[in-house]
């Protein structure tokens, strides 16, 4: 294959997108889907580290400390709201959700 | 609007007034095409005269102002009447008022026609009201001031407008009792809305002035007609009066802008001078358009041919409107409007002789339709239509004096007639079907009424010595013997239609007044409307086919002997003929089932009211009986037509001293002679027909009816003439299946296609998408992925495509 870290770098990324989105379409856990959408977004900030270091640029590095601040913030609403959801329904399934359509 | 460029200005205005008429005016040259042969000699001998006749200006006079209390005054009481009716008043005080305002009126023009001096016009200044000038002289404005102009022809008018205003509001604070604290104010206030705006009509100094009279009476007219307005047929027939109004007014305002752009002033005095100091009086063609402008107008205001077919369906409206509308006032609008713009019309000899045929063609048909109804009051309303045709028929043939004079008596006498058939109706619960009364004079409180309308009758049917023989026979001997204008074909059919009309006047007389007592009350009950006539009118169609029946089923029974009013009904029909017991069974619905009809006798007001017309009506005659006997030289009616702008031209001195001759006698003895013939034999026929063997009567009409060469002539004549039906295919239809067609277009192709069919579509596109949306969260995220999958597919294809670069 060839190509330096940064082809590792990116791989693994699309690697973790990858299994972030297969495990949010296939399971109906609210719990496990919310893990994956965090899967993906570790990816994103995976290759925002990867490319500024591709371009030696902070930038880059400014935005994962960024999303990993609002990801935190983001977990502890998600994980409120899941709970209120799990104490409405007694289950976590997201289908008995589906009436909310439209 | 001070000296801008006056002659553009004028220009400008002229091209955008004579546009609509251009339309107009092509359809009127059909008119006008029709008596080309009469223009010869008669139009310059009419013409010399005219202008041989100096018009003296007339003087202003402010200080006469308070003559302007006869159209305030009205006004006023219009204005309590109106109060009354927002604040519910619950008596009598809205009659009261119109009675007083209407009488002092009354007074005031009596003292305006002592105070001013018979051989000047008048005009009296009140206020500005349209100023509008941008220089000085003619075409340099539009001035229709609030004056009044008063000379004699203006005084008569009013003189009888008022004063049969002040008696119909009389009779009407009785006729109207029962609608107290319901449209008693309403219907005052209609009655004086009216009278506020003839006496601006007849008073106005200016066409614009007359204009607006003549739209406030057609307002009032159609206020009054459809004062019922819960019944539908009331409802339309308001509505039919008003359409047909409004095709003459069109005629009537295009014949303003024409005045204007060829005489260039509005105002009466002005446009006479002008007229006479034209260098052309006649004008170009379209000045030529501009009585028949005119008589557009006046045919629609007074029924005449082809704009009749209002009047009849009219007698919705509560009885005083009757007699206000067809006796006295708005009819006799139309034939003031010509006898006022006379000088228009004397130089255009097409006009006159138009004015003419209408006339006497609308007298004709008028009265073979009045023949053959049924219904007392519509038989007084075709014969209105008729008398009015006598009118044209005056004025056509130059006689403005004749016509005129017929007016006054036969706002006399037909506002007697229509005014006893009122109290028959008051007093019959409706009843107004002449086969189903009969011997009214002996029934106690109907003497008067019998007796006052025999003196109607008469009057109506020429009678030798009355009121209205000498008004009619000088309209017939004007149009045999006219220098200029006469027609004497139209003076043979004036004389036919004088035998008909005697014949269908005391047809009614006969069969209601006189012969054994017989009755079948209305459909109505005291409390409830007494015009209400519609539905037993309906019924005589079915009637009619059968023939030999007209209702007299009555003969020897008394009403008062046979029961209860149900059984009287039905019983009297039986008796008759056996089989058309359903008849009138519902007579006496409501108060009356279980009891005696007992006919509801009128009281003073009424009585008094029937008292002063018949007085009225035989004083009508006056100035022709005073000049007969000698002790007076001159008839005041001749004197006072005389001495206004009607006259102008119209009876040159030099030819009025030929002495024209016919049948061997003396054209006045002629004519008499032949009147009288006429009108006797009317009389006798029905007599005859209609007292004496009223079974021959049946047996006539039935023989018509049997025979299918003749069986057209009864039913036609009782149709009408079929007049409505052929308006109906020939207007209503094709308009009512054009509306339809438009109706389809609009609500399926422009609705139905593009509004809704615009809306629909973002709906649909929204459903195509629903699926998508099926609330499994799975679902929304694949779509998204696959979405974000096609486009990254999409960027790699366009890089491979583009050599990898």
């Amino acid at each position: 294959m060839g190509g330096g870290p940064l082809k590792v770098l990116l791989i693994t990324s699309a690697l973790l997108f990858s299994i972030g989105l297969v495990g949010f379409l296939s399971r109906r856990n609210m719990i496990l889907m919310f893990l994956c959408t965090e899967l993906m977004f570790q990816a994103a900030a995976l290759a925002f580290v990867a490319f500024g270091r591709m371009h030696l640029d902070y930038s880059g590095q400014t935005f994962v400390i960024f999303i990993l601040t609002v990801a935190a913030a983001e977990a502890a609403l998600a994980l409120g709201l899941v709970v209120l959801l799990f104490r409405r329904r007694d289950t976590l399934n997201s289908e008995v959700w589906s009436e909310l359509q439209e | 609007m001070t000296h801008s460029p006056a002659t553009t200005s004028q220009r400008l205005l002229s091209s955008a007034l004579r546009a609509p008429v251009m339309v107009i005016g092509a359809l009127l040259s059909l008119l006008v095409a029709m008596p080309a042969s009469a223009v010869g000699d008669e139009g310059s001998a009419a013409l010399a005269a005219f202008l041989a006749q100096p018009i003296d200006p007339a003087v202003v006079s402010p200080d006469l102002s308070w003559a302007g209390w006869i159209i305030g005054l009205p006004a006023i009481s219009a204005i309590i009447c109106g109060l009354c009716c927002a604040l519910r008043i619950r008596n009598k005080l809205p009659a009261a008022v119109t009675v007083i305002s209407f009488a002092i009126s009354f007074v005031l023009v009596f003292l305006l026609f002592r105070t001013v001096n018979p051989n000047q016009a008048v005009v009296i200044p009140l206020f500005d009201w349209i100023a509008f000038t941008w220089g000085d002289g003619r075409w340099h404005g539009i001035g229709a001031h609030f004056a009044l102009y008063v000379d004699q022809l203006t005084l008569f008018w009013m003189l009888f407008v008022t004063g049969l205003g002040t008696l119909i509001a009389i009779f009407a604070s009785e006729y109207m009792e029962s609608d107290v604290g319901k449209g008693y104010a309403r219907f005052f206030f209609g009655v004086s809305l009216f009278i506020v705006a003839m006496a601006a009509l007849v008073m106005a100094d200016n066409l614009v002035l007359l204009y607006l009279g003549w739209e406030g009476v057609g307002l009032a007219s159609y206020l009054l007609i459809g004062y019922y307005y819960t019944k539908p047929s009331a409802v339309a027939a308001a509505k039919k009066a008003f359409i047909v109004n409004r095709i003459g007014d069109l005629g009537l305002a295009i014949g303003i802008f024409l005045i204007w752009v060829n005489y260039g002033t509005l105002q009466y005095d002005g446009l006479f001078q002008a007229i006479q100091e034209a260098d052309n009086p006649a004008g170009g063609w379209d000045a030529s358009l501009i009585p028949f402008c005119l008589m557009l107008g006046a045919f629609g205001k007074s029924a005449q041919i082809p704009l009749y077919v209002w009047l009849p369906d009219a007698m919705e409206g509560p009885t005083p409107v009757s007699a206000l509308i067809h006796a006295a006032t708005m009819v006799t609008a139309g034939v003031y409007l010509i006898a006022r713009m006379f000088p228009l019309f004397v130089i255009n000899p097409e006009a006159m002789t138009t004015v003419a045929w209408v006339g006497g063609l609308t007298a004709l048909l008028a009265a073979t339709i009045g023949m053959a109804q049924y219904d007392i009051k519509r038989i007084f309303a075709y014969s209105t239509v008729s008398q009015l045709g006598y009118m044209f028929l005056g004025l056509g043939v130059g006689t403005t004096y004749g016509a005129c004079y017929h007016t006054f008596t036969h706002a006399f006498f037909k506002a007697l007639l229509f005014l006893t058939s009122g109290a028959i109706m008051h007093g019959f619960a409706g009843q107004l079907d002449l086969r189903r009364l009969s011997g009214l004079r002996r029934v106690p409180g109907f003497t008067l009424v019998s007796w006052t309308m025999l003196i109607g009758c008469l009057w109506l049917a020429a009678f030798p010595f009355s009121a209205g023989f000498f008004s009619k026979d000088t309209i017939l001997y004007w149009a045999m013997f006219h220098p200029t204008f006469a027609q004497p074909a139209l003076a043979w059919i004036g004389l036919v239609v004088a035998g008909l009309t005697a014949y269908y006047t005391f047809r009614v007389w006969f069969r209601v007044c006189a012969g054994p007592v017989a009755y079948v009350p209305g459909e109505d009950d005291h409390g409830a409307a007494h015009d209400d006539h519609g539905a037993s009118h309906a019924g005589h169609g079915a009637h009619g086919e059968h023939g030999g029946h007209a209702g007299h089923g009555g003969h020897g029974h008394d009403a008062h002997a046979s029961g209860a009013a149900h059984g009287s009904a039905s019983h009297a029909a039986s008796a008759g003929h056996g089989g058309h017991g359903g008849h009138g069974g519902h007579g006496g619905r409501g108060g009356h089932g279980s009891g005696d009809f007992h006919p509801h006798a009128p009281r003073l007001a009424i009585k008094g009211v029937l008292f002063i017309l018949a007085v009225g009506a035989i004083l009508a005659g006056l100035p022709t009986y005073l000049v007969m006997s000698g002790h007076s030289s001159v008839n005041w009616v001749e004197s006072m037509v005389g001495n206004s702008s009607a006259i102008m031209g119209v009876v040159p001195e030099a030819l009025d001293t030929s002495h024209p001759h016919l049948l061997g006698m003396d054209g006045h003895t002629a004519m008499f002679v032949l009147s009288t013939i006429v009108g006797l034999t009317g009389i006798f026929v029905a007599f005859i027909l209609h007292l004496q063997n009223r079974r021959l009567a049946d047996r006539i009409r039935s023989g018509l009816l049997a025979s299918s060469a003749t069986r057209w002539l009864p039913t036609a004549m009782e149709n009408k003439w079929y007049v409505d039906e052929a308006y109906h295919a020939c207007f209503r239809l094709p308009m009512w299946v054009g509306g339809h067609l438009l109706h389809f277009f609009d609500k399926h192709f422009i609705d139905g296609l593009l509004v809704n069919g615009i809306g629909r579509i973002p709906p649909m596109l929204g459903r195509l998408f629903q699926p998508l949306y099926n609330g499994v969260l799975q679902g929304y995220a694949t779509t998204m992925a696959g979405a974000v999958g096609l486009i990254l597919a999409w960027i790699i294809w366009r890089w491979v495509a583009g050599g990898g670069a």
